[in-house]
């Protein structure tokens, strides 16, 4: 007995029962909300942070401005409780610094007794130059080396990968010094005092950049070689097209999805990474701040500083998201 | 030096061969790998001519050198390559010492060159058109506007509906039918007097196959040279009209296409043609014989259910719906019946998507259906919690398309065979053992494969494994998804074969599923056709395959390439020319 089923209407498979908001928009949203908790979180331990610390806070604010430590009189603590809220519960600090968070209020440093944002706003600027140009020099150095050297011969590519584990592992404090060696001092093409011209950054910017560089690269050459072997890349070949235009048109982009993740990171490593490169270089920024804040035990700039890289973090990663998106537009509907 | 003949001023092209230009000339090619010294020849003496408007056919299994050969021909063998040719002649260049400049200006404008699955095939990050488009630029073909009006014409020759849409779209967003003709269409861009087709529509189901074997015939009958590559004679079959056989390096046989299909003098060519399976083949072996003496074990008899005569496995009315992406749910199954008895094959055909593979994991109780009921020897089997499945689920196995990702590739094969003997079944190690040697024997296996690793077994040896640990647990069901579909031609025959031997010394039963009508018309007792996760017809395999009833049976009958040279495949009009739908981005 044969069995036939007639034809029926294409879409009656399509069982239409569609969410509410569209896959895109919904995972927009979830990625707001996880990043809003992401900076609650970071807020909150800076909060507790200063809770938990030994001593009475108002002593210690005494004390940082002075510059002295003695015991203070309850005249003294009551006028300093008052300005800063201490005496109120827990709860009720929380709260009003949650509320000053929301209101862009970071609250009022101990030693210099003026806001916080205004401490750090006046420096931040310095210090996201740094990181931006870290950045663009990594990826500059980083896909040179990469499509030069990346699916060549034996020697050729070992030679590309040994350079990259050592960069990545190259310290930057010791790197730095070797760079102001060399180039301030020795050959004498950059200052030595960094300073904020544009001359001033290339050295700062390079201690971040190279083991950056060698790092990401050591992800990006994986994914290359497994490109370069793609169906894709013959037919491109087949087309007529050159080595060096099938690295750097076709390959490429299917090889920088990990180091583009790895900039996310990075962003907030960098600032991170700052302190130290700023401190070798003279350089004004977020890191000189910070230094001095944590002599001094400030503890609204050291909080301030901890929200703003939580914040940079946040930032950062929802643009990795985006670009991953835009390299590859698979993703849009996976 | 030879002069080439203006095609527009000879008197009628299908005069006779003789009259045609010689395209390409390839005279006594040898290229062999070299590593550490040593070259290892892998083709050896190939001589062809490929005149205009002719189509010359290289076959052979993977390994035969054939792919080697093409891509010679665009000078794109590989770094460690040793090229030694009497001559290889394009018109009147001379290709055996061309600077990589001149090898760029040649290919893609003077050769065209298009490889298997558009899907890894055109770069998938990019849309279509812009890949099309990339071949223009290269060889500095007209100015930005004029490029891409060009795309849209060669989309459209090629057989896109609405090429401004899906000239905009990813690979991924377009159909197999679709985005394999994108791929045609990027290699002809620049109307190329030679086009390479290394393998165009293996990977391919078979109505988006005839559709690519028609394009190819077209683009033929227009003046186009084709170098066409395969494993499979009965895809080159009505298109060639050269064939050379290759096994090993070496050219077997050569001749025209009606010597070689109707009258091969070599065992090897003789042997391609048998294994081609078909309705006509049911009942036959398709490969020589192998010295692999029948083993008889007692350790297969399933003596708890023995007595059991009623269908060993009963679907009724399964249904199984997934989510798209966008948020959209789709029916994957959609009411799906069918019964099993014993000894026998149930044959299960549809292209991909059509729901198919889903009926075979829902029939392994790996999926749960929304909807249905599926019994096993009679009891309850998709109802019941895994945990009492367990007990009957040494009675049910399966065998899947590729086994090496269903191997660990750290465990070598007596690893494998081991583990997949039933627990307790064996009370020593020695019993243990003497059974996966027993395995081994089945399945047509030396012993010497028990200490290799699923990377150092040939794709055959593979499939065998597999199976003989599919047989580990004696059961009375074997699921076969798509288990010869990844293999070329002899070596599918060897695996079928050994199929047919298994199921008649264990009274097996198989449900058979597959997207390649040869195959499912050579071995199923009977068969269910799918479509969109619908059963549109059952019946007996000749039923199906002699008076199927309706359309797209039809369809897909007309779309199967057969050896016979003067079939020429059918596409309904309705697969030529896909609706606009089709492929659209979700």
């Amino acid at each position: 007995m044969t069995r036939t089923l007639s034809s029926r209407p294409a879409d009656a498979a399509t069982a239409a029962r569609r969410p509410i908001l569209s896959p895109r928009v919904r995972r927009i949203v979830e990625k707001l909300v996880a990043a809003a908790v992401v900076l609650w979180g970071a807020a909150t331990a800076a909060f507790l942070a200063q809770i938990a610390l030994p001593g009475d806070r108002a002593t210690t604010i005494l004390n940082v401005r002075s510059g002295q430590t003695q015991l203070r009189t309850p005249e003294e603590l009551a006028s300093i409780n008052a300005e800063y809220g201490l005496q109120n519960p827990i709860l009720v600090q929380y709260l009003d610094y949650v509320g000053g968070l929301l209101r862009g209020d970071l609250g009022v440093s101990y030693q210099q007794h003026r806001p916080v944002w205004g401490i750090i706003s006046e420096q931040v600027g310095a210090t996201l130059t740094l990181t931006a140009v870290t950045l663009v020099l990594a990826w500059v150095l980083m896909i040179f080396w990469v499509t030069l050297t990346a699916g060549r011969g034996t020697k050729i590519r070992a030679l590309g990968s040994g350079v990259d584990t050592v960069t990545a592992g190259l310290p930057p404090y010791w790197l730095g010094i070797l760079l102001l060696l060399v180039f301030a001092l020795g050959l004498g093409w950059f200052p030595v005092i960094g300073g904020t011209g544009v001359d001033g950054i290339v050295l700062p910017a390079l201690t971040l950049a190279i083991p950056l560089a060698g790092f990401m690269g050591q992800a990006t050459r994986t994914e290359f070689e497994r490109s370069l072997t793609a169906p894709f890349i013959i037919t491109a070949r087949m087309r007529g097209m050159s080595d060096l235009n099938i690295r750097l048109r076709h390959v490429l982009r299917h090889a920088i999805l990990p180091a583009v993740t790895l900039s996310g990171w990075a962003i907030g490593a960098t600032i991170s990474g700052a302190v130290i490169v700023e401190s070798l270089f003279t350089r004004p920024g977020i890191g000189s701040v910070l230094i001095t804040a944590v002599d001094s035990q400030d503890l609204p700039v050291v909080t301030g500083v901890v929200v703003l890289v939580a914040a940079t973090y946040v930032v950062a990663n929802l643009l990795v998201d985006l670009a991953y998106t835009v390299i590859d537009p698979r993703m849009r509907n996976s | 030096m030879m002069t080439i003949l203006d095609s527009s001023v000879l008197p009628g092209i299908g005069q006779g061969p003789a009259a045609r230009p010689v395209r390409l000339s390839v005279n006594n090619l040898n290229v062999g790998f070299s590593h550490h010294g040593t070259v290892r020849p892998v083709v050896r003496n190939v001589s062809f001519n490929l005149e205009e408007g002719q189509c010359v056919a290289i076959v052979g299994e993977s390994g035969s050198g054939k792919s080697v050969t093409a891509r010679t021909l665009v000078g794109l063998t590989g770094q460690h390559a040793v090229v030694d040719a009497g001559g290889i002649r394009l018109g009147d260049d001379d290709l055996t010492a061309l600077s990589p400049k001149r090898w760029r200006s040649i290919r893609g404008r003077r050769i065209g060159f298009i490889l298997q699955d558009a899907l890894v095939s055109l770069d998938p990050l990019r849309p279509v058109g812009k890949e099309i488009e990339e071949a223009l630029t290269l060889h500095g073909w007209g100015d930005r506007a004029s490029r891409k009006r060009k795309v849209l014409d060669l989309l459209a020759s090629v057989g896109v509906p609405a090429p401004r849409n899906r000239a905009r779209q990813r690979p991924d967003e377009l159909s197999g039918g679709l985005r394999q003709r994108a791929l045609i269409a990027s290699a002809i861009a620049l109307d190329p007097e030679i086009v390479i087709a290394d393998e165009p529509t293996t990977a391919l189901d078979v109505t988006v196959q005839a559709q690519v074997l028609l394009l190819l015939e077209d683009m033929k009958r227009r003046g186009t040279s084709i170098l066409l590559i395969s494993h499979d004679l009965s895809v080159v079959a009505h298109l060639a009209d050269q064939i050379l056989v290759m096994s090993g390096g070496e050219v077997v046989e050569q001749g025209t296409a009606h010597s070689i299909l109707t009258d091969p003098q070599h065992p090897y060519t003789q042997g391609l043609i048998n294994a081609v399976p078909s309705r006509d083949t049911r009942g036959s072996r398709l490969a020589p014989a192998r010295e692999v003496a029948p083993v008889h074990t007692a350790a297969h008899a399933n003596d708890d259910h023995a007595g059991f005569d009623g269908p060993v496995l009963e679907a009724t009315g399964l249904v199984k719906h997934f989510t798209a992406p966008d948020g959209s749910r789709t029916a994957a199954v959609n009411d799906v019946s069918f019964s099993l008895g014993r000894g026998e094959t149930l044959g299960i055909v549809g292209e991909s998507g059509s729901g198919k593979s889903t009926t075979a994991r829902i029939a392994l109780a790996l999926e749960n259906a929304d909807a249905g009921t599926v019994r096993l020897l009679g009891q309850d089997w998709s109802a019941i919690p895994e945990t009492r499945r367990r007990r009957l689920r040494k009675q049910i196995s399966v065998v899947y398309q590729d086994p090496l990702s269903s191997f660990d590739p750290r465990w070598n094969t007596e690893r494998i065979l081991l583990d997949s003997l039933p627990a307790g079944a064996f009370a020593t190690a020695a019993q243990r053992r003497e059974r996966v040697l027993a395995l081994l024997a089945q399945v047509g296996l030396p012993d010497s494969v028990l200490h290799r690793f699923p990377l150092q077994l040939s794709g055959g040896q593979r499939q065998r494994v597999a199976i003989a640990r599919a047989l580990a647990p004696s059961p009375s069901i074997v699921v076969l998804d798509e288990a010869v579909s990844a293999l070329d031609v002899s070596i599918q025959a060897q695996i079928l074969d050994l199929l047919v031997d298994l199921q008649r010394q264990f009274g097996l039963s198989y449900l058979f599923i597959s997207h390649d009508l040869g195959v499912i018309s050579h071995m199923s007792d009977r068969v269910l056709v799918m479509k969109d996760g619908f059963v549109v017809e059952s019946g007996t395999a000749d039923q199906i395959f002699t008076a199927p009833a309706h359309p797209y049976t039809k369809e897909l009958l007309g779309a199967l390439p057969t050896l016979d040279e003067n079939h020429s495949v059918s596409v309904s009009p309705a697969a030529s020319v896909p609706p606009a739908t089709e492929g659209s981005a979700p």
